[in-house]
Formats: structure tokens, sequence, C-alpha cells
């Protein structure tokens, strides 16, 4: 008796019903990048930018209590060069921002970033002359936390949703990010080449009122200006 | 053996020696609960200072600044900042605040470094907030904000958000990284 093979035929492209060519069992037919961004998603390497009380639960979601290791993240670095997923935690002063961006250049690609807590997503209540408002002024942020802080659990749902848009986003060849970021970055570059107009909004009328600037002239106009 | 000591208000006994010793009109007296406040100007606060060091063991526990512009109840004719210096002598546990008055347009006071050499990094504390000079400080540069700041965050005419020194930033964006 002849034993025929387990396994399935590969579908033709359009017009042709068959490829001829035989699949054996066990054979998953996906996209190369589809099998990149699951193993990618599935090992994210964080980095933890712990500057604040949401540094402490950061580290509670380390823990055995509620465990980032059950989505692969366990692995916490404290060297740019070995992680891909940078977690802001806490607020962020201007003398700080410089470090930080050192520290997110530094990382390899393909990297994503979480902004975690209302400080780091918007400055919170320090609204003050020393704290940056909002870390995504400054380096390019895929998923915010709010809360003050945020419950561990907030911080598993953002990592889900991270591994969600790395499984959307990215190629094998580089990550491109989302469509929407990409569009929001090319904005971006557009208004920071184009010819400088003065700040004229009404809410930074009184800026200058004092005279405490810094060289480097009025600020510009656009949809992401810093404030 | 130690003993437990509390703070506790300076006997006039002292303050009387102090005035003796220093004469009238070097400084003038003013008391809240336990605190005793001597005002001094700037032109003597470092012989006021060294003669407390050496004939009375005070020595500097706390420097720091304070900006009185727009102050309910205070007189326009007194100064905008005033320097605070707390002393303590660790033998009687009597307290002492020595102030100083400054006022714009360039508020400087002689340095305490060559009495208490701690005094260095609070001079520049304040320096750093209120922008006092300390004349004679032997690194008078900004502690706590960068370099190239260049406004005094804790004057009160210093905008509340603080908004103007964020600006500047190069912004990383996923192009460039």
């Amino acid at each position: 008796m002849a034993v025929t093979p387990k396994g399935f035929e590969l579908p033709g492209k359009s017009g042709k019903s068959s490829s001829g060519v035989f699949a054996p069992e066990g054979t998953i037919v996906t996209s190369l990048d589809a099998v990149v961004n699951w193993c990618r998603k599935n090992s994210l390497w964080p980095m933890p930018f712990a500057t604040a009380c949401c540094g402490i639960e950061l580290m509670a979601v380390g823990s055995s209590r509620f465990d980032i290791a059950r989505f692969g993240a366990e692995v916490m670095r404290f060297s740019p060069r070995q992680c891909d997923l940078m977690i802001v935690a806490g607020r962020v002063v201007m003398k700080m921002m410089p470090v930080l961006q050192r520290i997110w250049l530094q990382m390899p690609e393909p990297k994503y970033a979480i902004s975690m807590g209302a400080c780091a997503s918007t400055g919170g209540i320090f609204d003050t002359y020393a704290v940056v408002q909002g870390v995504d002024r400054f380096i390019p942020i895929d998923v915010y936390i709010p809360g003050c802080p945020p419950r561990p659990e907030s911080i598993l749902r953002a990592v889900m949703d991270m591994q969600s848009k790395v499984q959307k986003g990215g190629s094998a060849l580089g990550n491109q990010g989302l469509p929407e970021l990409r569009q929001m970055e090319e904005q971006l570059i557009q208004i920071r080449t184009r010819a400088g107009l003065p700040g004229v909004a009404t809410e930074r009328a009184d800026e200058s009122r004092f005279g405490y600037r810094l060289p480097g002239g009025e600020s510009l106009v656009g949809r992401t200006e810093t404030r | 053996m130690t003993t437990k000591q509390t703070s506790k208000p300076l006997p006039d006994a002292t303050l009387a020696r102090i005035r003796k010793r220093c004469g009238e009109g070097v400084f003038s007296v003013s008391s809240h609960l336990d605190n005793l406040r001597l005002y001094v100007p700037g032109s003597k606060l470092v012989e006021l200072a060294t003669i407390l060091r050496d004939e009375f063991g005070f020595h500097l526990t706390e420097l720091g600044g304070a900006d009185y512009l727009g102050y309910p109840g205070r007189s326009p004719a007194s100064h905008r900042f005033e320097v605070h210096y707390v002393l303590l002598n660790y033998d009687t546990a009597e307290r002492l605040i020595l102030k100083s008055g400054v006022s714009d347009p360039d508020p400087t006071l002689p340095t305490l470094v060559p009495v208490w050499l701690g005094a260095g990094w609070m001079e520049r504390e304040v320096f750093d907030m209120y922008g006092i000079v300390f004349q004679g400080h032997p690194d008078l540069r900004r502690i706590l904000m960068p370099e190239e700041f260049q406004s005094f965050p804790l004057r009160k005419d210093y905008p509340l958000r603080g908004r103007g020194e964020r600006h500047n930033f190069e912004r990383v964006t996923r192009e460039d990284s």
C-alpha cells in the first residue's frame, strides 16, 4: 500500500489554483516580517529609566507578584546597548533631558519607548522651571501610561499594547514605526526645517515679559511646539 | 557622657555681651517665638560673624535666601532680598540668626567662606536661585541649574510656570535615532 505523505499543496499565484509546491505537515506559511516581529515582541529588553516613584512600581512589576516575565520583558538591563524598550518612569528635569536623549540614541535598533506615568507624559504636577513637560517633546514615545503612579497592571497593559504595536509595525530590515507615527514625524521634520516664525500664540504671549529667555530666539509655532 | 540638649532661645545675657562687644549700631534685633534675629548691613557682616565664631563659639548650620518682592506689609524702603545665616553654639545650644539685606540692581554681599568653609556650597545655591553675588567666594558657579541657564528661578518675578528655558533642546525623532 502506497503511503501518501501528509501535508498540503501551497496555493498558487492569482489565477492558478495550485503552485505545485508541496508543504509537509506542520508547515506554517507567513511573511518574514511577521515572524521577526513575533520574535521581537516576545522578548523585549527594557531599559528602566526610573527617576521617581514610578520606578518603584516598575520594580513591583518586575517582581514575582506581577511578574513581567509572563510577557517576556523581564530582562531589565542597565546598559542601553543591550536594551530595546525604554521605560521612562518618573519626572525628567531639564538637566536630565540630554542624558535621556543620549541613552535613547545609544540603544540599538529596533527600539521602542514607553512613557510611564503622569510626570513623564505631561510633567504632571511639576509645572516648574526645571521639569520637562512631557518627554515626548524630545524623544519619540510609542505607548503612554496614565496614573500617578500607574498600577502595575497598567504597566502590564502597556507592555501588551507595545507588543501589538511591535507586531503591526516594523519590518525585518528596520523599525519604521506605525504609519501614523511616521506621518507625525514627517510633519515634525518639516516644521523643524522651515524658516522660523515668531511665536504668536496668545497662550505664550507673555513668555518674554521678563526677558528670561535663552538665546535661540522666539519659539516656533507648530502643532508640536514645546511649552 | 552626653546630655540631651535642645535648642533654646538665646538668653538676654549673651545678647547683651554681643552688643557690648560690637558696640551700638552694628546690628538691630528682632525676635519671633524663640528666633532671635540680628540684622546686619553687608559691610559689617564678616566682622560680626568672625566675632561670633571666635568669641561666642557659634557655628554656621544653615544659610539661605529669600526674595521679598511684593511681600505684604513690607515697607518699600527695605531690601528686596535677605540672606539668613542660622548659627548654633554647640556647647550651650544657643541659636542665633544673622540676616543681611540686599537690593537690585546689584545684589552683592561679602562671602563668609573665610569664616566658615561650609558656607561655600550654600552660597552657591543662593547665587543659583536668587542671583545674589557673594564677593570673594572662591568658586561662585551655579550648583543646581545647568550652566547655560541664565535666570534665577526663585526670584518672585520669575514666571511661575517656568516657561522659556525648556524650548531649546533638540528634539530626537525616530528618523534621527
